[in-house]
């Protein structure tokens, strides 16, 4: 049956490109690719129809929906929170990406470190809110020595080279966060933090909906950095400034910005982010490395929302939250489940076939 | 003095054009080819052969793979592990269909598995490049872990979810399976990365090669010159999956002996493509020394702390690779961005003149 979707899939795309490639690809490649994508359709038509699976596709998960809201908006609601932190790690690469042109791929064991940091401090006796406050100084350093160690001596190398860098960042850091605090799973401090630990429960439509009060509070912290985030870049002297290093680098120092003194500022604001993710992440789960493979699940939040836009990596994350898990909870079973792993991504491939620069990305536009 | 092509007069185009077209070179090649097949199998010991020069030469055939797409292509991939994963299981599928077939041809053949498989999975590259086509990789990477844990059939329904690799034969020597010694399946991967280098080595020279390095450097200018995209793009999807899929075969038949998802997972495809950046993108002998280098610092790094008489847990010593490799690969970054290959190259050039540099 997995065979047959993934088929399907590479039919439509292969359709796809027929179809709208008909000026850029010769005649008989085109026939050629039409020819054995009408053939595999066939194929699968017959197929879907023996196996009743079009019903149990198209059909039966929408009545799912409709004969038990409650359920409906109870695993809504989980894509809405998992989207939030989501949004919040693609936040952190977008930062980044904006200023400098470097694809973070360290952002999501930024995350764990950050979180790591601030669970190993307050074991080490440090109380919560001290801890929180050299954690923010832990990323400040990690920003400013990734600035001077890292990004200065590889100015001007190709993308791709500062790309592995920052892969070789992830592994030191990885290493580097369980030889402090060592390997094992780590609980988060939510209580002494002061967030919210409690449930609510809403009798609607029927049914009863659990909501964690934490979930609350992890969306509420993230439209108030947004917000502030937004503030900063559009409204402050510095903000200003970093909208320019984006705009185009070398204007911005001849205008005399230093390209230095923004990477660190950018870094510790994504180091900032960071650290709010690995909280509200943390307190769901267990702190430990495993959250950076999860992490990055906001590479297709990336993709939908546009490189280099702060709204896009908001809602990118928002539709590939409640995508993934609808798509886990109504589809899922038909295919053997667990298909979180790979379903957003996937959502993202289909995306960029028709917007390959993102929902509110810059078109690209190249020249010879 | 003894490096150096002068006098070596080429009479005709054929001569020109071989693959050492350097009398010495051709000659170094000679004696680390003996020296590969007759003085490793025979005074190397079973750890050095099975835990350093097996997996070396594997990681070496899946970079040269990773290669072609990133460094000639110029497609950056986050799927290798994947592609490997789909070699080494349609592999097995293959011995339990067709046991009586050699195991040789099975898995040459399971390369091709994996080259369908990167072809589907390359079909975006026209449509996207650069980092966007990196997370498209991604997804391929992600959906074929799942795919190697979801579908039973691929593991023959057993338990555990793993494949075992069978006793198997060549000439009535054992090559593959628990009864195999290390010094044959060391020879049969030996022979197997032999020939696909040569094989990768005249592609990417050839015509084939011209039009990937077209592509890389400016796609619509390749695009203008005649160069059509998407049979390109898809040929270095196609061809670089196969050498994948083949070393992910060799890995679990000729190496591991057993595997599960997770030795496929996208550490792996991060690895392979540290070997083809740290080795020089665009290298096939690049490719080689990555694999070494990056294969064998963690090895080297456990016995750093034996070797001076240090006692440290395991977990610690762990960490501290992970950390050291993270470093030596900024390091490397910073210090020779090109890679190894351009470290050889500037060998080879002060070779020339020595002992006389101008």
């Amino acid at each position: 049956m997995v065979l047959w979707i993934l088929l399907v899939l590479a039919a439509g795309a292969a359709v796809y490109y027929g179809i709208r490639f008909e000026g850029s690809l010769k005649q008989r490649d085109r026939h050629a690719m039409i020819a054995l994508s009408a053939i595999t359709v066939v194929i699968l038509g017959v197929q879907l129809y023996r196996a009743e699976l079009l019903g149990e596709i198209f059909i039966e998960p929408f009545a799912f929906m409709g004969e038990a809201p409650d359920l409906f908006v109870q695993v809504l609601w989980q894509g809405f929170v998992d989207g939030t932190l989501y949004a919040l790690i693609a936040l952190g690469f977008v930062l980044i990406f904006k200023a400098s042109g470097v694809f973070n791929f360290a952002q999501g064991i930024m995350v764990v470190f950050g979180a790591l940091s601030l669970v190993g401090l307050h074991a080490a006796g440090v109380p919560a809110w001290g801890a929180l406050v050299l954690a923010l100084v832990i990323m400040g350093v990690l920003a400013v020595g990734v600035e001077r160690i890292v990004l200065r001596p590889l100015v001007n190398q190709e993308p791709i080279i500062l790309f592995m860098a920052t892969i070789g960042l992830w592994y030191f850091l990885i290493g580097f966060g369980e030889l402090i605090f060592g390997g094992e799973p780590k609980v988060m401090i939510t209580e002494q933090l002061g967030l919210p630990t409690g449930r609510w429960r809403f009798d609607i439509l029927g049914g009863r909906v659990n909501v964690n009060q934490l979930d609350v509070a992890a969306a509420a912290i993230a439209v108030l950095l947004v917000t502030g985030l937004g503030i900063f870049f559009n409204k402050t002297r510095i903000g200003r400034a970093l909208r320019a290093v984006a705009d185009d680098h070398q204007a911005a120092m001849s205008v005399g910005i230093s390209l230095n003194q923004i990477w660190r500022i950018v870094w510790f604001a994504a180091g900032i982010v960071a650290l709010a993710t690995g909280i509200m992440w943390g307190a769901k789960s267990d702190v430990s490395f495993a959250l950076a493979i999860v992490a990055l699940k906001a590479l297709p939040v990336l993709i939908l929302g546009g490189f280099t836009s702060i709204p896009g990596a908001i809602v990118g994350g928002l539709i590939i939250g409640i995508g993934e898990k609808m798509a886990e909870f109504y589809w899922g079973p038909l295919v053997g489940g667990s298909i979180e792993s790979w379903f957003p991504y996937f959502l993202a491939l289909i995306f960029l076939l028709f917007r390959p620069q993102g929902l509110f990305g810059d078109k690209i536009i190249d020249r010879i | 003095m003894f490096y150096r092509e002068a006098g070596q007069f080429k009479t005709t185009y054929r001569a020109d054009q071989a693959v050492f077209p350097i009398r010495q070179d051709l000659i170094g090649i000679v004696i680390l080819m003996a020296f590969l097949v007759v003085v490793v199998p025979l005074t190397f010991n079973d750890f050095w052969i099975s835990s350093v020069m097996i997996p070396t030469l594997i990681f070496a055939l899946a970079a040269i793979g990773l290669n072609i797409l990133t460094g000639f292509a110029g497609q950056l991939s986050l799927g290798t592990g994947g592609f490997m994963g789909v070699g080494a299981f349609a592999c097995y599928k293959l011995t339990t269909i067709f046991p009586e077939v050699n195991i040789i041809v099975h898995i040459a053949l399971s390369g091709l598995f994996a080259a369908g498989v990167g072809f589907v999975f390359g079909l975006p590259s026209l449509r996207v490049k650069g980092f966007y086509l990196a997370v498209a990789t991604l997804a391929s990477q992600f959906f074929l872990e799942w795919s190697f844990g979801r579908i039973p059939w691929l593991y023959n329904y057993n338990a555990s979810g793993a494949i075992e690799v069978p006793n198997k034969y060549l000439f009535g020597i054992p090559i593959a399976g628990p009864t195999a010694s290390a010094e044959a399946r060391y020879l049969v991967v030996l022979a197997f990365v032999v020939v696909l280098t040569f094989v990768a080595s005249n592609l990417v020279r050839g015509r084939f090669g011209r039009a990937w390095m077209a592509v890389r450097d400016m796609d619509i200018a390749a695009e203008l010159i005649g160069i059509r995209l998407l049979p390109t793009k898809l040929m270095a999807f196609t061809i670089s999956s196969y050498f994948a899929g083949v070393a992910g075969a060799l890995m679990v038949f000729m190496w591991l002996g057993a595997a599960e998802v997770a030795s496929f997972d996208i550490n792996v495809s991060f690895q392979i493509l540290f070997m083809v950046i740290i080795g020089g993108l665009g290298s096939i002998m690049g490719a080689f020394l990555g694999a070494a280098f990056i294969w064998n610092l963690p090895i080297l790094l456990r016995g750093v702390p034996k070797f001076f008489g240090l006692d440290i847990n395991a977990a610690t010593v762990e960490h501290i690779q992970f950390m050291v490799v993270g470093g030596m690969i900024i390091f490397f970054l910073i210090v020779e961005p090109s890679g190894f290959a351009r470290l050889w190259q500037i060998t080879k050039e002060k070779l020339r003149r020595w002992p006389f540099p101008y």
